[in-house]
């Protein structure tokens, strides 16, 4: 176990090194990155000063090194339109992406697990049709659109749920403040109901289709053949046998979710003007901010890798075939 | 020796022609099939007209999508327009025509769609087929290339290098492209590996075939299968791609009408209930990325029958 969490950690290591490489490079692939840190209005001796600055002068070997070491204590440099340190900045939307996240994620998963069960139980009935085709619609809505669909209808026209804003959990709850933070939490839920829903529907759709298919090949398994063979109830057959087996897959998914719902989250926060990284990201990108840019997009690379990391260690522990 | 001659030629011919009988065959077989799936001729339907919209988008265009009328602005589907025209969808807040904007803005997501996939699938192909046929460090270096880019969220990696790059077309199809050939170098890879040790590999070795011969003549028509349905699937994710970097502004430049910047325009609007300008960019992607989806599925059950059981 020791050894596979070493080799797992080295893995995550040299992942990490290349997000730090590729973010370096995608600075340095339009030219000299010093433009992208001064305003359009910079006159040639600032341009300089910020150059010598930020070592933009230097060999670019020297450059990446220390732009690795900036990287690893959280320095990316002060926003150019907050005047503040962007890493400062990008932490203080964190926790309200966070919340967005875990609910989108709880939503998808928690749905699509049963969905999708059901449809293979239902397999070749309506029901299994109805959910099958939903679930390809699913896949084929953006969740920005789907976001301004539900704002039109369930926002304007029926006024059921807020069209934007958001009242905070983690961040009380991270100050010590459980009061606050479970008061908060009922009102918190229901602003993220709709941007969550926008988030995870494609999840949803996607990992309805993947239970179902993980679920039917299952059921085709000899040993639950032979569970039936005995007389086993079709209830014990279902959830003792086919369902201990078939969410192997479903672990391995949600892993790769998070990735898929971090990136939905970018999107989906600017359209319900939601205070998180997404928007914040979203305004730097039309502000050409790069700093708060570059401190939003690696920090969540780096989350994803962080959850990559323990969904796999995870699934090591359930899975006795994975060989440590 | 007279005979030889006379049928060399001959077999040739028979060959070819048997060759011809047999993607008849295989065709009419593929109409069957997508005719017997009602799903599949929809989706083929779909993209037919996608795909003749993208086309003729500018003879079928009621209005030059750029033109701005003031005095027209933000007019309601139906709306009569100057002289005898109409605005059949609408105009925007700059009193562009909707429809207008929504044919011409088939044209980029078709474009991006398969550009990009033509970009990320030859690179994917290409790093799949040597790593796979050659494997050691070279495998390595692929392997944990694609490793590293599945680490970042595919569309914040587009965000970072479009951010730096600026928006515009080309920037988009590169971009978009290179985020999806991870995808194809490992199923490359993988059935080069099972494919390399087969008789007909090694008999392309031992008759003197060159590397890239057999790499791109005896290995890779055989793997054109499963890369068709990963294509397929692809197409769709990566409209949605653009139509998101679109609407987040980094798409093309703000005078080529995108399904994603129709989009993004229609936020302002939306609490005046100009509803139009939201609902119609987005059931143009809908019914567009549906289309890819619907026919990636039946491609999946036509071409490996055996994959039909669990879906």
């Amino acid at each position: 176990m020791w050894t596979f969490l070493a080799r797992r950690l080295m893995q995550s290591v040299v992942v990490v090194i290349g997000v730090t490489l590729i973010s370096f490079i995608s600075l340095q692939i339009g030219g000299d990155p010093t433009y992208l840190f001064v305003s359009e209005s910079a006159s040639t001796e600032e341009i300089e000063l910020v150059r010598a600055r930020l070592g933009f002068d230097r060999p670019l070997h020297v450059q990446y090194l220390s732009y690795v070491w900036n990287v690893l204590h959280g320095d990316f440099g002060v926003s150019l339109s907050y005047g503040q340190p962007a890493m400062q900045i990008v932490m203080e939307a964190m926790p309200a992406t966070i919340e967005l996240t875990i609910v989108s994620l709880v939503f998808a998963i928690g749905l699509s697990i049963p969905l999708g069960i059901y449809a293979a139980l239902r397999r070749g009935k309506p029901a299994d049709g109805g959910i099958m085709t939903l679930a390809m619609l699913g896949q084929s809505i953006p969740n920005f659109w789907m976001g301004i669909m539900m704002i039109m209808f369930f926002g304007l026209y029926w006024r059921w749920f807020p069209i934007s804003g958001h009242v905070p959990f983690l961040e009380p709850l991270f100050d010590g403040d459980f009061a606050t933070a479970f008061s908060n939490l009922p009102q918190s839920l229901y602003y993220m109901i709709m941007p969550a829903i926008a988030i995870g529907t494609y999840t949803l759709a996607r990992n309805a289709r993947l239970v179902r298919s993980s679920m039917l090949e299952v059921l085709q398994q000899d040993y639950v053949r032979t569970a039936r063979s005995k007389g086993i109830s079709e209830r014990r057959v279902i959830v003792n046998h086919a369902l201990r087996n078939a969410w192997l897959p479903v672990v391995t998914m949600i892993g790769l979710e998070f990735g898929f719902v971090l990136g939905g989250v970018v999107v989906v926060e600017t359209v319900f003007s939601y205070p998180g990284i997404g928007r914040l990201a979203f305004n730097a990108i039309n502000q050409r901010d790069i700093p708060v840019v570059q401190a939003s997009v690696i920090l969540i690379a780096m989350i994803f890798i962080f959850l990559n990391l323990i969904v796999d260690l995870i699934y090591a522990r359930l899975d006795p075939r994975v060989k440590y | 020796m007279t005979e030889t001659t006379t049928d060399a030629p001959n077999a040739a011919r028979a060959q070819s022609s048997g060759a011809l009988s047999h993607r008849r065959r295989e065709f009419r077989r593929a109409v069957q099939s997508m005719v017997a799936s009602r799903w599949a001729l929809l989706g083929m339907l779909i993209l037919v007209v996608v795909t003749l919209v993208a086309i003729f988008g500018p003879w079928l265009s009621p209005f030059d999508p750029n033109r701005q009328n003031l005095i027209m602005r933000l007019l309601p589907p139906g709306s009569p327009g100057p002289g005898d025209q109409t605005y059949w969808l609408g105009s925007d807040q700059l009193g562009r025509d909707v429809l207008s904007r929504l044919l011409y803005g088939a044209r980029v997501s078709l474009l991006v769609g398969f550009a990009a996939i033509a970009v990320g699938g030859t690179l994917g192909v290409i790093a799949g087929l040597v790593s796979g046929y050659f494997g050691g460090w070279v495998d390595d270096v692929f392997m944990r290339l694609g490793d590293i880019q599945l680490a970042f969220p595919f569309i914040l990696l587009a965000i970072m290098f479009l951010v730096v790059l600026g928006p515009g077309l080309v920037n988009m199809i590169l971009v978009l492209g290179i985020g999806q050939w991870v995808t194809y170098a490992r199923i490359v890879r993988a059935q080069t590996l099972a494919l390399r040790e087969k008789e007909y590999v090694e008999a392309a070795r031992a008759t003197g075939d060159r590397t890239p011969s057999i790499l791109f003549r005896t290995i890779l028509p055989n793997i054109m299968a499963p890369l068709t349905v990963i294509a397929s699937f692809n197409v769709a994710s990566v409209i949605l791609a653009e139509a998101a970097l679109s609407f987040l502004g980094l798409g093309v430049p703000p005078d080529v009408p995108t399904w994603g910047s129709m989009l993004s325009e229609s936020r302002d609007h939306l609490l005046s209930n100009k509803w139009w300008m939201a609902v119609f960019p987005g059931l143009a992607i809908v019914f567009t990325v549906l289309a890819f989806n619907i026919i990636g599925d039946w491609l999946r059950d036509f071409l490996d029958p055996r994959l039909k059981e669990n879906h």
